[in-house]
């Protein structure tokens, strides 16, 4: 609908264009090819760069293309003790994380969605109450100590359950199905619990992938929860390495490596590496989540 | 009196009844109930810490109670000052170039005429927000090193001294702001852009006959009609940036840079975790109660403006 609202738009505009008009929209579409130049280049400069002989990177060649062709930076940054292993962690918080998030979500989203209930105000409140204030670092902190979920996968996994958010998408939606099909289920003897697996969950696939997508880019980027729960190497998600790799060890660097014409990789190459590894997982799928973004945004400004 | 008690009666037990039919739909809201009590609600109770010295090892039975002493500390520090302006700033700074970058980005992307260049502007922009804070925090730290960061090799190859960015307190703040412009343009432009095309189009072909040209049309129909979702991101927008971004910071700031770079929250932070040996627990939980407590009061207060100004709010 809303696509073809913007061709309408244009054909209007297209009827009378004096010259001005002409050169304000390509003035217009200029500033649009800018603004993605501007973006764009500095995740391409880390591709090219991290593919070039560093030598080339600190004379300066590398501004368009790759110069030196060498994938030993690749090489060595997956070397890297623990790389694998917090890859896979990442995958592991991931996918069960996000699972749990779904299933405290919607449980209780459709439950605050269905007008009858009794204390849905309340319940509601809660919930919002948590956008507005939050303990802060230390109670949230000794909350989890005295949970005894210190340095535990259940800590990431449990501990960060619903986003409130989230969940009043999730119910604003669940609000927009019209209530005639939950009565006429009911009438056919059907329990809360099968309309809302059956009938509501089903219903809702566009939401429930927004909601899911939302999840997931934060349970992947996230660093610092896991960074202040977890203390062992093993149970590391990748954004906690790579804040090692690539800020701290990046401070501290002196940099004194002495690269010449041979070398194939520097730190600063094997850097760039790793950004690239740690963005290509989210950069595959984020083509086929853009469009979920847009309906999430336009069903989280349904009013409640 | 009692004609008020014949009428409650059956109206409770007609709610009793409602809950027991719909006892499913307890059981339901059970699941996230239990978490919000026990991860949102159960760790408000930690924040009695503020009011004490406390001892990690022992717990509140063994820490003495201080009452006020932890905020009359902070309040009284050099530090308070620094961070509450600080945390004003770097809000102002996002306020002033982040917030209306957004706009005008989903007003460029929804007036060209190149379909094809709006489609790739949108995907394009709205790639970074995929992207983690650690590793764009990493890009800015690799890209303005000082050997060999890709802004120095520039500065080099025109002659110029190569600056250390990151160790200057004047640079911080452009530079996270224009890190968070990168990152956030493209997501926040979303919603504007979602306003505009829910505006109505014939009132641009009115404005058409009217005589009025693109530009006209955009000051007088576009803006006008998105104004009200303007109104409630800003006001909203307001609250939310006084707590951000102390993840963000922390990746990017240095012990020379904290005169422009330390906020409360990040004060807060450095307290607690990145004290060695002298980590204070209750002076920090009080700092982040002070922070607490005034974005609640932003966000509420915004929220109600918001919704006296242009009758909607987010909730």
């Amino acid at each position: 609908m809303a696509t073809k609202k913007a061709k309408i738009k244009r054909q209007g505009s297209a009827t009378v264009r004096s010259r001005g008009e002409k050169v304000f929209d390509f003035v217009l579409n200029l500033i649009g090819v800018l603004i993605s130049l501007v973006t764009v280049y500095p995740l391409y400069y880390i591709l090219i760069a991290s593919m070039s002989k560093p030598l080339s990177v600190i004379n300066g060649t590398v501004i368009t293309h790759i110069v030196d062709f060498s994938l030993d930076a690749y090489k060595e940054a997956l070397r890297i003790p623990n790389l694998w292993v917090a890859y896979g962690n990442t995958f592991y918080y991931a996918i069960v994380g996000v699972a749990m998030n779904m299933f405290f979500t919607t449980t209780m989203a459709y439950a605050l969605s269905r007008k009858r209930l009794v204390g849905r105000k309340l319940f509601t409140l809660m919930i919002v109450f948590t956008m507005w204030f939050n303990a802060g670092l230390i109670p949230t902190y000794m909350n989890f100590r005295d949970l005894r979920l210190l340095d535990t996968r259940a800590a990431i996994i449990v501990g960060f359950g619903i986003s409130a958010y989230n969940l009043i998408i999730m119910k604003n939606f669940f609000q927009s199905i019209p209530e005639e099909m939950e009565e006429a289920a009911h009438v056919d003897g059907a329990s809360d619990f099968r309309i809302f697996f059956r009938i509501w969950l089903p219903m809702s696939k566009p939401a429930l992938a927004t909601v899911t997508m939302f999840y997931l880019v934060n349970r992947w980027n996230g660093y610092f929860w896991p960074m202040t729960l977890l203390r062992q190497d093993k149970l590391m998600p990748l954004q906690v390495l790579m804040k090692k790799l690539l800020v701290d060890q990046t401070a501290n660097e002196t940099e004194a490596q002495i690269i010449t014409a041979a070398s194939t990789w520097s730190p600063q190459t094997r850097i760039y590496a790793l950004m690239v590894v740690a963005i290509i997982p989210m950069l595959l799928v984020y083509p086929f989540l853009q469009k979920y973004f847009k309906t999430g945004m336009t069903a989280g400004a349904v009013k409640g | 009196m009692n004609a008020a008690k014949v009428q409650k009666k059956p109206k409770t037990t007609s709610k009793l009844k409602q809950m027991r039919s719909d006892w499913q739909l307890y059981v339901l809201l059970s699941f996230g109930l239990i978490w919000l009590i026990l991860f949102a609600y159960k760790p408000l109770m930690g924040l009695r810490i503020a009011f004490y010295d406390f001892n990690p090892f022992g717990g509140l039975a063994k820490s003495r109670y201080v009452g006020f002493e932890n905020f009359q500390r902070y309040f009284s520090s050099p530090d308070f000052a620094r961070t509450v302006k600080n945390t004003v700033m770097l809000a102002l700074w996002q306020l002033g170039l982040i917030f209306p970058a957004s706009i005008i980005l989903a007003l460029v992307v929804t007036q060209m005429t190149s379909r094809g260049i709006s489609k790739a502007t949108q995907t394009i922009t709205f790639l970074p927000y995929f992207i983690s804070a650690v590793v764009v925090a990493g890009m800015v730290l690799s890209f303005t090193s000082p050997n060999n960061g890709w802004i120095n090799i520039i500065r080099r190859s025109f002659g110029l001294e190569p600056i250390y960015f990151m160790v200057q307190a004047k640079y911080f703040r452009p530079i996270y702001t224009l890190m968070l412009l990168w990152m956030q343009a493209g997501y926040n432009s979303l919603v504007y852009i979602a306003a505009i095309m829910g505006i109505d189009t014939s009132l641009y072909e009115a404005a058409t006959v009217d005589g009025a040209n693109k530009l006209q049309r955009i000051i007088h129909v576009t803006l006008p009609g998105i104004l009200p979702t303007i109104m409630t991101m800003l006001l909203l927008n307001i609250g939310k940036m006084i707590r951000s971004g102390y993840e963000t910071i922390i990746l990017l700031y240095h012990p020379s840079t904290y005169e422009a770079a330390d906020t409360i929250a990040t004060y807060a932070y450095r307290l607690a975790f990145d004290n060695p040996g002298r980590a204070d627990y209750g002076l920090s939980t009080a700092v982040g109660l002070v922070e607490a407590v005034v974005a609640f009061i932003m966000v509420a207060l915004a929220n109600y403006m918001s919704r006296r100004v242009t009758e909607s709010s987010l909730w």
